[in-house]
């Protein structure tokens, strides 16, 4: 079986992979590192969103040897020094979390919203969050968390 | 009052966890020596099994066990049960066709168990279950429409004509007098669209069994763990009560889907035993579409008889409720006991009658979802009271006002007693807040932008808290509905709460404690509250119904009532002071007018050390529990309002004011609330506009079947919602809290059909109003005013 080397949440890993292994079960299952979720099969969801060299990307639909040799970082990686991204406050302060299964894949994807979009309003976080599925929030408090996060990092 | 105490907006503490990444769901846990389940599904909706060849699956690689039905059968295992038993008009009990943990003779619908594959891998097991060659005889579908049509297939042979129940409530003949005094009547035909609940979460479980204790752990994502245990032991058969523990870990999302007791945990659990190794489930997305029990389903007539003022004076409903495949755990009561009983709404409405027909098709199980019967009662009641203000020339608001129930305790035609509310302050506050004296304007403005606007109302009325357990047993439960709590105060004065309520991102760790810091004045770092776990709580019932606030809560506050009680009595020993003048007060024991004090802590140790007070009279230790039975339902109550704009071009619908408007009692911690009506409202939405659970009349095949078919509500669908509370405090219950947790999917949908149909000028518009059918439904109705 071919080795996948690559750096997540800082750390240099590599381990044996299957062509077909998909990068969030290398994730999960070879890393242990369970805060990326699978939450479809269709590419849908979101729940899976980790971030490829800076980007965000669907874990569930890159298979590990595309990462190989990339720096990604996970949820559990986002926190750096154990002090909490601002994207992570926003979403405890902001109630923008219920079950939290959605959460780090939304996280994740506001994370690369912000630095893409350093303007953002509310109408673009709505679109931009296309790709990110909660069934709990309704949404609402998530688009006020990015917000103010949003507002946070600029200043 | 503490800062962390009742009311206050306190930021939620398990959120820690959970934005880092570090929560542990089902799928995140990992036993020694694991294996992995998948099972083999029916491809056909309905169809014999003449036979099933296993040697090629047992011969593939990394394969373990194989097991089918013929297995289950052989260890004595009986099928899974419905938990409520409902009676037919004539007093014949409900017709139950057998719910087998694997189909063995014959699969009832796409996605039905055959057989289980264990393997070293996932994909192994995947790789085998392809393997396994089972020979079927198709027979005909069964869908809603054609199941009482005479010559249709039979899903049950119990069940003729696949009627398991013909149920009514109501007084028929009050009614039909009612009818015959009417001034004015209106009538309407409804479908309430079928749902697939899609918590994010998918299922999963893993059983794993201890040879050298004889006992089992079942790790499930379930919302009732202990029911879970119950129904595993007392009624299938895996093990003894006392030798299976059920841990439900963080679960994400329920919404009733993770209520019920399903084949694959059973036989996760079952077959763990059989191999000696733990066995691991994760259901895909595409398997929770297939077998998770979807919601709602029903067709119906209603009838509203008024008098020439607008009066209410009678409401006939004729409903065929769709079943499924089996009964689920609950499914039985959700089309009846929590739907018939609702149909008064708001409204003070002399006679009612409505009949249900249950019945069985080749789909997946219906059973609770979100709302679980009130939502389809009050889509009824609020769309042929919006028709009957359009038909009669009433404005829509004020129909509603007119026939509100004013005063209280206030006994429907149909079981429920409502014992407070105050409708017209939650319509007074919704018409201020949605600026309906200005909707004409805004109206007009939009036409000159080319769209049609429109506003719909929804004043419902709900049940939650289910409920007195003898009430529940008198129509039906097989269970009583109480909650169970224990309060375990540790010699430091620390606080566990052991409790049988069960969060799945309701935030219970985070109320919960609130209430115990508000009793107790301590912090909540020194609060645990411990939850879904068979061998850490006591009992439990488990959340759903919005029943963890009014019930679950309840307990803990009459468990701590016990703790205070016993630790006012040591400390009073203590202080050498009468009983009746110690009270707790900010975290400590004081002795009215005086400057005596203990810390809370200093008390708790004392219980103890058994120092200091006469342990012949109190026994030491601190640690109480209780069981929560309500007095009555809770009925939550609110005006929910939707405006919506319409492009006539593409007939997309966009939502562009929506209030909501609630009664929810007392309220513990309001982000929490305001969050919890959030996703409900998008949930309801979500039916009105984009959801539907569609199964192909001719081969029984589930349309909708992922996330690209089936239409979830995104972020872009929604604006921002305004919500706002007018609380009358529940009299049933120590806090007099009502529940939050459905609401908003139950008023929200005929708020948005009320508002197309408004916007449109038309009387009805099946759900989900996708923009094909509004486009539709422009076309139609233009060509008659073109002619």
């Amino acid at each position: 079986m071919p080795v996948v080397t690559m750096t997540v949440n800082g750390k240099s890993v590599s381990g044996e992979v299957e062509g077909r292994t998909l990068l969030v079960n290398f994730i999960r299952d070879q890393l242990n590192l369970t805060g990326t979720h699978v939450g479809c099969d269709t590419s849908q969801c979101g729940a899976c969103v980790v971030h490829i060299d800076g980007k965000a990307v669907k874990s569930c639909a890159t298979l590990a040897l595309q990462a190989d040799g990339a720096e990604v970082t996970t949820i559990e990686g986002l926190a750096a020094g154990g002090d909490l991204h601002p994207v992570q406050r926003a979403f405890k302060e902001h109630h923008g979390l219920q079950c939290g299964f959605c959460t780090p894949g939304m996280i994740m994807t506001a994370v690369d919203m912000i630095r893409r979009k350093p303007e953002l309003d509310e109408k673009t976080v709505r679109e931009e969050l296309e790709g990110n599925l909660c069934r709990c929030t309704g949404y609402h408090n998530i688009v006020k968390a990015i917000l103010a996060a949003s507002e946070e990092m600029r200043a | 009052m503490s800062e962390w105490g009742i009311g206050k907006p306190v930021r939620r503490r398990e959120d820690d966890r959970f934005i880092r990444g570090r929560g542990q769901y089902t799928d995140d846990i990992n036993r020694p020596n694991q294996t992995h389940a998948v099972f083999v599904r029916s491809p056909h909706a309905h169809a014999l099994i003449r036979s099933i060849d296993l040697e090629e699956a047992n011969a593939a690689p990394g394969v373990v066990a194989v097991f089918t039905g013929k297995d289950v059968a052989e260890d004595g295992l009986a099928g899974l049960i419905c938990g409520w038993t409902v009676h037919s008009k004539d007093g014949s009990e409900m017709k139950a066709g057998g719910h087998p943990i694997l189909a063995a003779e014959k699969v009832r619908y796409v996605g039905d168990h055959v057989a289980l594959v264990i393997a070293e891998t996932k994909a192994q097991a995947l790789a085998a279950a392809d393997l396994v060659l089972v020979d079927y005889e198709p027979l005909p579908a069964v869908s809603l429409k054609n199941s009482t049509e005479p010559g249709s297939a039979q899903v049950h042979e119990e069940a003729p004509g696949n009627l398991c129940f013909e149920w009514e409530l109501g007084d028929k003949t009050a009614t039909e007098e009612a009818f015959s005094k009417a001034a004015r009547t209106v009538s309407i035909d409804l479908a309430n669209n079928r749902l697939v609940p899609n918590a994010m979460e998918p299922r999963a479980a893993i059983g794993d069994y201890d040879a050298g204790r004889d006992e089992y752990t079942l790790w499930t994502t379930s919302q009732n763990p202990h029911v879970a245990r119950l129904v595993l032991s007392a009624f299938v058969g895996v093990a003894p009560e006392h030798k299976l523990r059920v841990i439900a870990p963080d679960v994400g999302g329920g919404f009733g889907s993770k209520i019920f007791i399903y084949p694959e945990e059973t036989a996760c659990a079952w077959a763990s035993k059989k191999i000696g190794r733990p066995i691991k489930w994760t259901a895909d997305r595409s398997e929770a579409f297939l077998a998770d029990a979807h919601g709602r389903d029903h067709l119906s007539h209603a009838e509203l008889a008024l008098d020439e003022d607008g009066k209410f004076l009678g409401l006939k409903v004729k409903t065929k409720a769709n079943l499924g495949a089996y009964l689920s755990t609950f499914s039985a009561a959700v089309p009846t006991y929590l739907y018939g009983t609702l149909l008064s709404g708001q409204y003070d409405i002399p006679a009612i009658y409505v009949e249900v027909d249950g019945v069985y098709t080749t789909t997946s199980p219906v059973d609770a979802y979100r709302g679980a019967g009130r939502p389809e009662a009050t889509y009824i009641v609020e769309r042929i009271v919006e028709t009957a203000a359009r038909e009669n020339g009433f404005d829509p608001a004020e129909i509603r006002r007119m026939n509100f129930v004013k005063t209280f305790p206030h006994q429907t035609p149909v079981i429920m007693n409502y014992d407070i509310g105050d409708f017209e302050a939650s319509l007074d506050k919704a018409l201020e807040v949605a600026d309906y004296a200005g909707f004409p304007d805004r109206k007009e403005e939009a036409a000159k932008r080319g769209k049609l606007r429109g506003i719909g109302f929804s004043t419902y009325i709900e049940a939650c808290g289910i409920a007195p357990s003898a009430a529940v047993g008198s129509l039906g439960a097989g269970v009583g509905l109480w909650e169970s709590a224990e309060v375990q105060v540790a010699p430091t004065g620390k606080i566990e709460v052991f409790t049988g309520s069960h969060s799945h991102g309701q935030g219970h760790e985070t109320t919960f404690a609130q209430l115990v810091s508000e009793r107790t004045g301590l912090p909540l770092e020194d609060i645990e509250i411990i939850h879904g776990d068979t061998g850490r709580v006591q009992f439990g019932m488990g959340t759903y119904g919005s029943r963890s606030g009014a019930v679950g809560m309840s307990a803990i506050f009459k468990a701590i009532d016990k703790v205070e009680a016993k630790a006012r009595k040591i400390a009073a020993q203590l202080m050498e002071a009468a009983e009746d003048d110690v009270v707790l007060e900010n975290g400590a024991f004081t002795v009215k007018g005086t400057d005596k004090s203990l810390s809370w802590p200093e008390v708790t140790l004392a219980a103890y050390t058994g120092h200091g007070f006469d342990t012949a009279e109190i026994e030491p230790g601190l640690k109480e529990s209780a069981f929560y039975d309500p007095l009555n339902f809770t009925f939550p109550s609110g005006c929910h309002i939707c405006e919506i704009e319409i492009d006539p071009e593409t007939g997309v619908t966009e939502i562009v004011n929506f209030t909501a408007i609630d009664d929810f009692g007392t309220i513990i911690n309001p982000m929490i609330v305001e969050g919890q009506v959030h996703g409900g409202l998008v949930q309801g939405i979500g039916q009105a506009l984009y959801e539907h659970g569609i199964y192909d009349e001719e081969s029984g095949q589930l349309m909708t079947g992922s996330f690209m078919d089936y239409c979830m509500p995104r972020a872009d669908n929604f604006p921002g919602f305004k919500l706002g509370f007018t609380p009358t405090v529940c009299p049933s219950n120590p806090m007099g809290m009502k529940g939050c947790g459905e609401a908003g999917a139950i008023g929200s949908p005929p708020a948005v059909i009320n508002a197309i149909t408004d916007a449109l000028g038309i009387k009805d518009i099946p759900m989900p109003a996708t923009p094909a059918r509004v486009w539709a439904a422009i076309q139609n109705s233009a060509t008659p005013k073109a002619a």
